[in-house]
């Protein structure tokens, strides 16, 4: 069975007397161990779908089974334990709490959880090191660059073994070079870890990452490869 | 362990706005305990006051002398309560009896009613505010003055008499009879009020006797209890221990309108504490919002990693605690010291001494405060600076992480 299994969503926005169609019947089945790629012009609706996926946001027709949960009967405190344990983020910017060392971001979800000290400590530090933050355990996020920072936030979100990461536009903010970095590390991890990465993006050389593409034109999916 | 330690950071990241909340606290509990004490010293001043005044913490009469104060209706053999008194009371407990009547002062010129009172000098010193220093002019009563009188410091003025002279006293005798004796001023006595100088007047107790043909009667006897004595239980085992034909009394049962107005002191505190509470809960409550709209996309962020919308609640709840409890701190300290200060010094009320007297406010104000007190001002900051603090608590855990998160 699919890791991801949405079918014929739709959702509207209402903004004052307009009506927004961001997704208009879409069907997606994303199987465990993708890298997938969601591109599209800027209001295409990939924001709104990642959204949807990660449990934030709603729809207003269509299912959603995300590793075997089906959302539509679900209570917003268990889509959060949904999200604690099974689903990462990351966003294309301010993915980290300000005032806790990178450190302490990455053990935040574990402590969220409610693994013990010692384990969380370790277990940060073994991933801070694998994105290749060995030296910066304690500095705070505005200490960090920009790609640091995106690097911090992927450790976040593998550290407690997660069936999927959903990022949005991770590389958005970040110059070629850094995306560059970042996007081998979240392939690497893909591999290494058997994590499946659903990302957005307009960068066609970040789609070149991808083992798949799905493309999207104002809420419907137009091109799947 | 993780609410505290992101709750304490929290509040340093904008140190400015937690120093002003900080200051609003602490200046919030300082002015309600300093002011609390203050008021509290005016009223134990004034029951001091009033006890002092020849009330005393307790008094026995006979049957009828508080509805009827006349002669008739005095004690005929207060040897029979001395054993019992002696019993009952504690090694420190002080009392006195009199002889007190209603009575005409008159000299050549002037005459005025008053109080006259009988007394024992050496244990009535020991009760009331009548004594050695009392005595600005001349000298206290001895046994010896058979003769001698003592008169308030305003009575005399408004006599136009001093030291030495002679005034009258005229007043019924237990047979119904006019009494009437030429009296010498052998001293005059200060009181903190002018109405005490005006209304008292003193001769001693078997003068009184003799001038009413009381024979051994007494008017009542007033005790005073070691300090931090049961005085409602004392009074009760007292009046146990006596015949229907006595009755027994605290101040606070003789003293009707003081007793009123303390029990609406305690009323009115509370309403000060309040105001004083709403200004500072407004300034709690638009600091933590502020604090809170500041972050809403870190909370939609905490949101999207899985926390619920309880914990971001306990979270917020958690940084109001925090200030709250370090105000608290530091306003508390305050205030003791405050208080400690002009409690050991006392605040001289001489510059209004004559608007004080009014009320019957002592001179000097002791500033007191009790631990009553200290846990009502506490738990009310605390507990309505949380219940306040719910209202940002809750605004945090309701952002829509999808809305939160497209919010820069
Ligand atoms: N909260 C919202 N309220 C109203 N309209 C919204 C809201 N969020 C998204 N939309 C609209 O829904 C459509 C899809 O938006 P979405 O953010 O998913 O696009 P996107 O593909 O992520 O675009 P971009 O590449 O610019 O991030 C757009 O037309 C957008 O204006
Ligand atoms: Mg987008």
């Amino acid at each position: 069975m699919a890791l991801i299994q949405i079918t014929d969503i739709n959702k509207t926005y209402t903004q004052g007397k307009i009506q927004i169609h961001a997704l208009k019947g879409v069907t997606i089945s994303i199987h465990s161990g993708g890298f997938v790629a969601l591109a599209g012009p800027s209001g295409s609706g990939k924001t709104t779908l990642l959204n949807i996926i990660g449990g934030l946001d709603t729809v207003d027709s269509g299912t959603i089974i995300v590793d075997g949960h089906e959302y539509q009967n679900m209570r917003s405190s268990q889509l959060a334990n949904l999200r604690l344990y099974k689903i990462g983020f990351v966003f294309q910017a301010y993915n980290l709490i300000p005032v806790l060392s990178a450190l302490e971001n990455v053990e935040f979800v574990m402590q969220l959880q409610g693994v013990s000290s010692k384990e969380r400590r370790s277990r940060a530090m073994k991933i801070l090191d694998e994105v290749g933050l060995a030296e910066m355990y304690h500095r705070r996020p505005h200490e960090l660059s920009g790609g640091q920072q995106q690097r911090v936030a992927v450790a976040r979100a593998i550290v407690s073994n997660p069936s999927l990461v959903l990022a949005d536009e991770p590389t958005a903010n970040l110059d070629s070079e850094t995306g560059k970095g970042l996007l081998m590390l979240m392939k690497e991890m893909n591999e290494k870890k058997n994590v499946t990465f659903v990302f957005s993006t307009h960068d066609p050389m970040v789609m070149n990452y991808a083992s798949r593409k799905i493309l999207l034109r104002d809420g419907v999916v137009v091109d799947d490869v | 362990m993780m609410y505290f330690q992101l709750a304490w950071r929290n509040i340093w990241r904008n140190p400015r706005r937690t120093t002003v909340i900080f200051i609003a606290i602490v200046m919030g509990i300082w002015i309600m305990i300093s002011m609390a004490a203050l008021m509290r010293g005016v009223a134990d001043g004034m029951v001091r006051q009033a006890i002092k005044t020849l009330t005393g913490e307790i008094q026995i009469h006979h049957q009828g002398y508080r509805n009827d104060p006349v002669v008739e209706n005095s004690i005929t053999d207060p040897s029979e309560l001395k054993p019992i008194l002696d019993q009952l009371l504690p090694q420190n407990a002080k009392w006195t009896a009199r002889v007190r009547v209603n009575a005409i002062a008159s000299n050549a010129r002037h005459s005025s009613g008053v109080t006259l009172v009988g007394i024992d000098p050496l244990s009535e010193e020991q009760v009331s505010f009548i004594g050695k220093k009392a005595i600005i002019e001349g000298k206290f009563l001895d046994s010896q003055d058979t003769h001698g009188i003592i008169l308030g410091k305003a009575l005399v003025e408004k006599f136009e008499t001093r030291l030495g002279n002679k005034i009258v006293m005229m007043t019924q005798n237990t047979q119904k009879e006019i009494a009437s004796r030429a009296f010498r001023i052998v001293g005059i006595f200060k009181a903190d009020m002018a109405d005490t100088e005006k209304n008292f007047v003193f001769i001693n107790l078997p003068e009184a006797q003799k001038m009413l043909q009381l024979d051994r009667g007494i008017s009542e006897i007033a005790l005073i209890l070691p300090k931090g004595h049961a005085i409602a239980d004392m009074a009760a085992q007292i009046k146990s221990r006596l015949s229907s034909s006595y009755e027994v009394h605290t101040w606070r049962e003789l003293l009707h309108a003081l007793s009123a107005y303390l029990k609406m002191f305690d009323k009115s505190m509370q309403l000060w504490y309040m105001a004083v509470f709403i200004a500072m809960g407004f300034g709690i409550v638009n600091t933590m919002l502020m604090a809170v709209f500041e972050r809403i996309r870190e909370f939609g962020l905490l949101k999207a990693l899985g926390m619920k919308s309880v914990s971001i609640l306990w979270q917020v709840l958690c940084e109001s605690c925090l200030i709250l409890v370090m105000g608290m701190g530091l306003g508390n300290f305050l205030s003791v010291l405050t208080v400690y200060v002009f409690n050991q010094k006392g605040i001289d009320l001489a510059f209004l001494a004559k608007g004080a007297e009014f009320v019957g406010m002592s001179r000097i104000i002791y500033p007191n405060i009790g631990w009553d007190d200290l846990l009502i001002v506490n738990l009310t900051v605390w507990g309505l600076g949380m219940v306040i603090s719910l209202y940002p608590a809750l605004k945090a855990a309701r952002f829509s992480p999808v809305k939160a998160m497209s919010y820069y």
